[in-house]
This record gives C-alpha cells, structure tokens and sequence, in this order.
C-alpha cells in the first residue's frame, strides 16, 4: 500500500473510529479532499473473519486483548494511579476503532448533565446546552441505525422517533418490570445501535450473542460503515500510520503537518489546511503531549496546562444472583430493558447519576462452562444444567465526576515501539463516587429482594471498575484558562486543530458515550466545513 | 439427542468455517494434516468428552473436522500435532493407539493426561494443546449448535445466529 503523504488535502483526520469515520464521511460528502490516518490495522470485514473473532472471544486460550490485536509494544502503557486502569481491555486501534468491541448502547445526555456545575454545585458545566446538540443527536441516531422506542419518561425531549424500532423486552425483563413495579421503579427499553430490521445492506441482529467483543453478522453498528462510505465519497485512508506528532507554524497559531510512521520505518509529513484528532480520550491527549515545542514546552494547545487532566470514566455497579426459577440467560448479548429513574443528579449535589441495566446474559453461559470445566462427558452436562438457566443481575452505569489529579500524562521512562513515552494512566476514586455506588448497590438488592433472588455477587465500591469511557482530557469550555477547545471543538490555542472525542465532555453523566461522540463529531464537522 | 447436518453447519459457522446451508459437506479428508486416522481420533475423543445422551457424534464430528480443516493449514496442523501427542502418550501407557482404546481406556488415558485440569493453549504443552484442539475443539462444536445448546437448556448458545425471539420467550 502506498503510504506516501497525499497533495492538497483540507483535512487530515487522526484515528479512524466513529468520531473520525463519520467527520471524513460527512466532510468528504461535502467535497473536501481528506486524508485519515489510523495507528491501527484494516481488518479483514468478511463474516467468516469477524466469526473467527467470535470464536477467540468465547474459547480460552485466546487471552481477552487478542480478539482485535491489542498490546505489545505499540499498545504498552502505564497505570500508576490508585486504581489500576486496564487500558488494552477498553480501546481497539484500527480501522472501526473500539467500536469494533463496543457493547453499542446509545443513549442522549440528559439536560441536567449539560448544566452540572449550575443545577448542583459540583461538576462543570458544558459551553453548549442540550438544545446545541439536540438536532445532531437525532442526525447520530440516525446514522448509526439506532434501534429504539419513546417509552422512557425520563429521556430528553425528542423530536422524531428512532430510525428503527426498538428490540422487545427478554422474558427476565418481564421478571425485573413485576418486581420494579411493586417498588414504584419504572423501567423501558434501551436504545441500540444494532439493528432490529435490515437497512442498506446490513443484516438485522440474529442473535450469536457476542456483542461485545465481536457482532460477526454486522448488525451492530461499527465505525468501519462509515470510514467505508468516506472511501467511496473519495477519503483516503491509511491503516498502520501512527501519527508521532503535529508540527506548527512559526506563529504558533496553526498545526501544518500531522508526522506519521509507516510500517516500513518511514516518515511522512501530511499537510492539510484544518487537523482533527479522533484517536479517543487517551490518545489525544497523548498526541498533543508528544507534540511540544520549543514554543509550546508543555505540548500542543495546552496552554490552560489541562490536557490530558480531568480524565474520567463511568463505574460499574451490579448485584447478580440465581432465582428458583428459569431465567432464560444469553440467548443474546445486549440489553432490552433499563431505568434512569435514579439518574438525575440530586440537586444539592450529593450523589452522581445512576443509570440501571438489566442485564440479558447473567451468568455464565453453557459453551463457557463446557470449555472452562474440568469434568467431562454425563458429568460436565450435569454441572452445566445445575448452572446454567436461573441467573439474573442488575448492572448500573455511575457517574465519576471530573477531577485534576485523575489524568493522562506521558510516563517519564517507558516508550512504544517508536520511541514515545507511553500514556500513563492516573486514576482513583472519590468518596463521592464510592456513596453513589454504594447507593446504587442499595436500589440493586431491593429489587433482587423483590424477585426473591438469592444474591450471589455484588459488585460495589471496594471492587468497581471503569467501564471503558474515556472522558475529560481535552475539556471543552469557553474560557481559554479552564479548557483546551471551545463550543465548536476547536483548540483555543490553534485555530485549524478540531478535537472529535469523548476527551472533549467537561462531564460525562451516566450515559454510554459514543452517541453524544456521534453527535459532536457531526456538530464539528459542520464547524470544519464553514471554515473551509 | 440426534446431531444432524444442520448441527454441522451451525457449529462450522461458529467457526467462520462455512458460510450458510448450500455449503457442501465433504466426508473425505483429502491430502492434508487432517487425514482418517486424525478424524478418527477426534470421533473418539468426542466419544469420550460428550454427554451419553448425544447420538450421531461420528457423521457429525467427521464432517465438522474435515470441513474445519479444509483451508486452515494452521489448524490442521495442530490437530494433528495434538492427535500425534495423544497417540504418544496412549501408546506409553496402553500400548496402543488413542482410537484403539475401549471407552473405559479412553478416558482413562484421557484423565491420566491431565486433560480435564489443562489450561487450553494452542501454543503450550502436550496437554494443553490436546485440551485446546481436541477437547475444545469438539465440545465449543457441540455446544454451538441449537441441539447441544438445547442439551443444557439454550436453543440459541451463544455463537449461533438463532435470531430474536428465543430471548423473549419464557420457560415451557
């Protein structure tokens, strides 16, 4: 493949995810001539090779990383915080990105989670409202095919319905919505980027129950739809082009040159006339570290000192257990029924958003046993049906508020496999966050009581973890002092470099994130096309 | 239970090995790492390692191993590097070959092998690349399809694409 820089290009775009696919779409559709580079490979995108994915998924052997080709030296990192972060395990790097292994829940910020800082005292507000992002919202639904229905009461206004119709509840659903509704818990469907009826081309979800890490049939929304259809409106994509830093101008005011390594051990210098990172909440602050200069020391559009400070995820919260009776588990791999009846944040501050999942695949599932026992024959099947069939959990997504001392900075001695310092993961938990799990512990067993469940696991704040959202670390704002890009994505310090990511959320509430990444990148590109 | 053609090509597609029904199912091994005496010994390995209740485990596993094999030289290669091991170490200890043995020898050698407790690993030791390419191989065959799902109470096991409207029924 030639990896040689591209002449007169308008935008070069870094990283090849939803956020970076779908601003190449949408600005290549436009007319605009751009270049994408991704770090990562292009994987094959037949059914039998995303199979073969499904099949390293679910047998062990393969360790969990490997599905999509993480670690190694290029991936290595360090996490040097209270609370160990796995990195490898919640980003994919290639052609698609981490929406290749992504779970696909796709669900509006809430109203209040724009406002925090205003409605409760604690938190940050974003530079842009609800409102701002509301048609963008509705265009990101539409893009990624977004099964879904309007039955939930505490939602954001909407103005049309989703483009596809919402999957049906599971038969455990029906369990969880008798037991929520003797406790006064109103429970609804979950919006999905997969899809429920067929649409260009693409199949409709049938059920292999992998989702996450692998949709072998293609129903789950993946950012390769959209780097594909940039392709065909004339983007240029090269795979395997890590980009090793952004050059500036003398003036200091505009990126000229993205420098990115070939896996020939070249270097190539792509020039563009506007730059956007789309690499994640990682490895855009990364980037801009790496980037310094003599005129930017302490890295590239960095003069509030912020990038890569206010890193923030979400935190798992669950009660699991087993009923006595049949709860027909891991027929699939996604979810059909939630409540955010707990989460708006209370008004004095006192504990974060929590959002409810019921879960559809609790417990262990019967391929699994049979490949993890050690017994075999008339005595495995025995284990398998005393284990299988009865299982039921509450998940819950809780909101970490955005702190300084949790950040990406560059580890001072470990390098990749190109000589940079690796990303140094710093991230702990507040007493804060540890009161809103252990809350939403509380909600979870009043109603495992109410089913009659008895509990077997919970997951709470001595053992949470992060639930591979990576948000904060390019804060938007408007104030230069306090953030890295404006209302518009665009770096206060440099006027051609937008930045397209979850790294831009000043908060991050309890909603999975990549709608609102969505909804951002198509904001952005809209920004990106006026200048041009 | 009764393994049927169609059990094969839903535990092939579990494996990215075929992609839909009009596939043809071939029952000769060919030329390659994967030949009778390989597919023999996983036939009588499945013997072994699946529940009593299964019927058709010999058509069933013979046309799933050489299907698998075919186009997979990586794979059949450990197959048969795996049987090799196993023959080596049934030869040892019973003087003879695995698919010589008799059922209660077969899993006795099995047992004696170790590999019930083995990790599966494709690149690690003789018994956790018998575990990984022979015991798994057949049981991730078996329990990917709608008729070994079925045997521990899923009609769609994970890996099989049996649409969506199994989850939204309750028990019978």
């Amino acid at each position: 493949m030639n990896r040689e820089p591209s002449e007169r290009v308008d935008v070069c775009i870094v990283g090849a995810g939803p956020a970076g696919g779908l601003m190449a779409d949408g600005l290549a559709r436009r007319g605009h001539d751009v270049v994408v580079l991704e770090a990562g490979p292009r994987f094959d995108a037949d059914h039998e090779d995303r199979e073969r994915r499904m099949e390293r998924s679910i047998r062990p052997g393969h360790g969990p990383d490997s599905v999509w080709e993480m670690g190694g030296e290029r991936d290595a990192y360090e996490s040097t915080g209270e609370q160990y972060y796995p990195l490898n395990a919640a980003r994919v790097k290639g052609v698609g990105g981490s929406t290749l292994h992504w779970q696909g829940m796709v669900m509006r910020l809430h109203e209040r989670d724009f406002r925090l800082e205003t409605e409760t005292g604690v938190g940050a507000d974003w530079p842009i409202a609800y409102d701002d992002l509301r048609p963008h919202y509705a265009d990101a639904e539409d893009e990624l095919g977004v099964a879904g229905a309007s039955d939930n009461p505490f939602a954001p206004p909407r103005e049309h319905p989703h483009p596809q119709p919402a999957f049906e509840p599971s038969y455990s659903d029906s369990l969880f919505a008798d037991a929520c509704e003797e406790l006064g818990i109103a429970t609804h469907s979950v919006p999905n980027a997969r899809l429920s009826e067929g649409r260009e081309g693409r199949s409709a979800c049938v059920g292999y129950g992998t989702c996450q890490p692998v949709c072998p049939s293609g129903a789950k929304y993946d950012a390769t739809i959209h780097v594909e259809r940039a392709e065909a409106a004339g983007a240029r994509v090269l795979d395997r082009a890590p980009v090793q830093r952004l050059e500036h101008d003398d003036a200091g005011e505009r990126v000229t040159a993205a420098v990115y390594a070939t896996p020939e051990g070249e270097q190539h210098r792509q020039e563009a006339r506007e730059f956007v990172l789309a690499a994640g909440g990682v490895e855009n602050p990364r980037l801009l570290l790496l980037s310094e200069s003599e005129q930017y020391p302490d890295g590239l559009a960095n003069s509030s000192g912020l990038v890569g400070r206010f890193f923030h995820d979400h935190l798992f919260a669950g009660v699991g257990g087993t009923l006595d009776r049949p709860t027909r588990q891991n027929h699939v791999g996604f979810n059909t029924t939630e409540s955010h009846q707990f989460y708006d944040q209370p008004p004095d501050g006192s504990r974060g958003a929590i959002k409810l999942e019921f879960l559809n695949y609790a417990g262990p599932s019967p391929v699994e046993m049979a490949l993890g026992g050690d017994d075999w024959g008339d005595e495995m099947l025995d284990r398998i049906r005393a284990n299988y069939g009865t299982h039921v959990a509450v998940g819950a997504l809780v909101e970490q508020r955005p702190r300084a001392e949790n950040r990406i900075r560059l580890h001072p001695e470990r390098t990749d496999d190109h000589g940079n310092p690796v990303p140094d993961v710093v991230w702990s938990l507040s007493d804060d966050e540890r009161r809103t799990i252990e809350r939403a512990n509380e909600i979870q067993r009043r109603i495992m009581d109410e089913l009659g469940a008895d509990v077997e696991w919970t997951v709470g704040p001595e053992s949470t973890g992060p639930a591979f959202h990576h948000m904060g670390t390019t804060r938007m704002g408007a104030d230069p002092e306090s953030s890295v890009v404006d209302s518009q994505l665009r770096t206060h310090d440099l006027g051609n470099l937008t930045v397209a990511s979850s790294s831009v959320f000043p908060t991050g509430g309890a909603m999975n994130p990549t709608l609102t990444i969505a909804a951002l990148a198509l904001k952005a590109a809209d920004h990106v096309d006026e200048r041009l | 239970m009764e393994l049927t053609r169609r059990d094969v090509l839903a535990a092939l597609a579990a494996s990215g090995a075929a992609a839909g029904a009009s596939v043809s199912l071939a029952s000769d091994p060919g030329d390659g790492p994967v030949g009778d005496h390989e597919v023999d010994t996983l036939v009588a390995v499945a013997r072994v390692v699946y529940p009593s209740a299964v019927d058709g485990v010999e058509s069933f596993v013979g046309q799933y191993s050489v299907e698998r094999a075919r186009d997979r030289p990586e794979y059949a290669s450990g197959v048969a590097d795996a049987v090799a091991a196993l023959d080596e170490y049934s030869r040892t200890w019973e003087d003879a070959e695995f698919v010589d043995l008799d059922a209660e020898r077969a899993d006795r050698t099995l047992s004696g092998f170790e590999v019930d407790t083995a990790d599966p690993d494709p690149e690690g030791s003789d018994r956790e690349r018998v575990r990984y390419y022979l015991v798994n191989e057949l049981l991730y065959a078996l329990f990917s399809t709608p008729t070994g799902g079925s045997l521990a109470g899923i009609e769609n096991p994970q890996g099989h694409p049996g649409g969506t409207t199994s989850y939204q029924r309750g028990p019978e």
